[in-house]
């Protein structure tokens, strides 16, 4: 077994909408980077990358087949190439098991969207079970107002809280020259904004459609020394899954996140959270879900987010700045969006953020979410 | 070759196939009682006691085999809804929809429903429901047109 996984290289694209480009060109763009930055190729004989790990949507492909598209495109065919139909960080967390069993050393891992080929809602509206949520006409966008609505009802989280949120992370995206909605909207434009699933206002959701990719290379310890001298360290990984069934969960208590989250900080022997993590990635596909995972996240006590962002707790010069790549809601598109979670820490452990960077940091915790009102969840911990 | 822009092709792809999916021996009790008797059927668990609606074949909890239908009064407790004020193609009803996850009396989850007759800035979590449903029915969660206010 090997002993710890070692992030060597990441890769983003810009995310904006790429209707005029083939999602073929966005992958070679992001894996010639990878394999730029560490010198590697696709290798046979354990002196190069030993597997591909795909993150995408199939609906996405415009439609169905999207993964038969990355192996041949990016010279990788004919080699082991494992597919993840769920959100991409989950993606990182298997490409780092097959280093961990032992089982290959290098790896690279890609996730990829195309949010502009197609109805986010009508694909969405699939991923509810086909006898009585895709049939009553729910989607992940309803889901997420009755989960909001729960939520803000349980635990008093007001609309203020949440558009605090939008601004927090609208204000840190300026810094990111990779995403297109960074603004200086204000809470009171958030709460002027049109409602589109109550109580969640347009302005409160992920921009909406956004297309990129990301990848990244894992390696096992001592290939990572080699190839960099600036290995980023995953050092805990979780992930859950909860029922599909709305009505089987309390939607104001995110008990799969919890569940992941302990996962992850068990191995990395991470006992508080809020005081030995530096700065946290968080998949803020709405709003309202920032402090809610933050919750789930150990970040705060269970209905207490909506005090973590009044308090600027989670602002950029605070204890625990979470999202300082401007978060989802500057618009990254679903899937790519835990794994540019994963890749925003590499850059800040590395130093390498730029007017982002969080001064010092040498933990950080990305997270990544799928499924309708966050069924299922991974969290990964990192160091430098 | 020239710079001179050429506007790229793009072609429609469409999904081919509908699909025939069965509901299984619970889903089909579960409907046909809705459509033939206008009830709303649970499920408990053997195990934990616990009521399931809409049933399953095992306990997602305990994973025994349930088998014990419990008829419920339709009547029961909205624990959150939301109105979708957006229009798509696989909605049953015209915007604004309110859709709501209510709790029947004597089960222990919640069941999808639209919520009638009631104004969305009225709706509360809360607030007491009962199903109307349709006069044709087809074996389809959609006989129950719609949940109004009750006592
Ligand atoms: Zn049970």
């Amino acid at each position: 077994m090997a002993d710890r996984v070692g992030i060597v290289a990441v890769a983003q694209t810009k995310f904006d909408q790429k209707r005029e480009e083939h999602l073929t060109e966005t992958l070679v763009h992001v894996t010639k980077d990878v394999m730029g930055q560490t010198g590697l190729e696709f290798k046979d004989d354990g002196t190069g990358i030993d597997s591909t790990v795909v993150a995408s949507q199939d609906y996405f492909g415009g439609p169905g087949g999207i993964h038969m598209h990355y192996a041949y495109t990016v010279g990788a065919y004919r080699r082991p190439d494992e597919r993840v139909e769920e959100d991409g960080a989950f993606a990182v967390a298997y490409g780092a098991m097959q280093i961990l069993s032992g089982h290959h050393d290098v790896v690279l891992v890609v996730g990829h969207i195309k949010e502009s080929v197609c109805s986010k809602n009508q694909v969405e509206n699939l991923g509810l079970d086909h006898i009585y949520g895709r049939k009553i006409g729910l989607d992940f966008v309803a889901a997420a107002g009755m989960q909001a609505m729960r939520y803000q009802h349980k635990y008093g989280i007001t609309p203020e809280q949440c558009a605090k949120v939008v601004v927090k992370n609208r204000t840190n995206g300026k810094n990111n020259p990779l995403v297109m909605y960074a603004n200086g909207i204000t809470v009171e434009d958030v709460l002027k904004s049109e409602m589109v699933a109550d109580p969640i206002r347009v302005q409160e959701a992920k921009p909406v459609p956004v297309d990129g990719a990301v990848a990244m290379i894992l390696a096992c310890e001592d290939k990572a020394k080699k190839l960099t001298n600036k290995p980023v360290w995953i050092t805990g990984m979780g992930m859950c899954y909860d029922h599909h069934e709305l009505g089987y969960r309390d939607l104001a208590d995110c008990d799969s996140l919890v569940s992941a989250a302990q996962m992850a900080y068990k191995m990395a022997g991470i006992k508080e959270p809020a005081k030995e993590l530096n700065l946290a990635e968080v998949s803020d596909h709405y709003a309202y879900q920032e402090l809610l995972w933050s919750e789930g996240l150990g970040l705060c006590g269970k209905g207490e987010g909506g005090k973590l962002i009044d308090k600027g707790t989670t602002s950029m010069g605070g204890e625990l700045p979470v999202n300082p790549s401007g978060g989802l809601l500057c618009g990254v598109p679903l899937i790519v969006a835990g794994m540019q979670r994963v890749a925003e820490c590499v850059l800040q452990l590395r130093g390498e953020a730029g007017g982002r960077q969080v001064s010092g940091a040498k933990t950080a915790l990305a997270h990544g979410v799928e499924g309708p009102a966050g069924q299922l969840h991974c969290v990964i911990t990192l160091e430098k | 070759m020239t710079d001179k822009a050429v506007k790229p092709v793009v072609i429609e792809a469409d999904s081919i196939s509908t699909f025939q999916v069965t509901v299984g021996a619970t889903g089909t009790k579960f409907l046909v009682e809705i459509r033939d008797n206008k009830r709303i059927m649970g499920i408990k668990c053997s195990s934990c006691g616990k009521v399931y609606v809409p049933p399953r074949s095992h306990c997602p909890t305990c994973c025994v085999k349930m088998s014990e239908w419990v008829e419920l009064s339709g009547k029961g407790t909205l624990t959150t809804y939301t109105v979708v004020r957006y229009k798509e193609p696989y909605q049953p009803k015209e915007p604004p929809i309110i859709y709501g996850v209510i709790q029947l009396d004597g089960a222990d989850t919640g069941i999808y429903g639209i919520l009638g007759e009631v104004e969305p800035d009225k709706v509360k979590i809360g607030m007491r429901f009962e199903p109307v449903f349709k006069d044709e029915r087809e074996g389809s969660l959609l006989d129950i047109d719609h949940f109004r206010p009750s006592s």
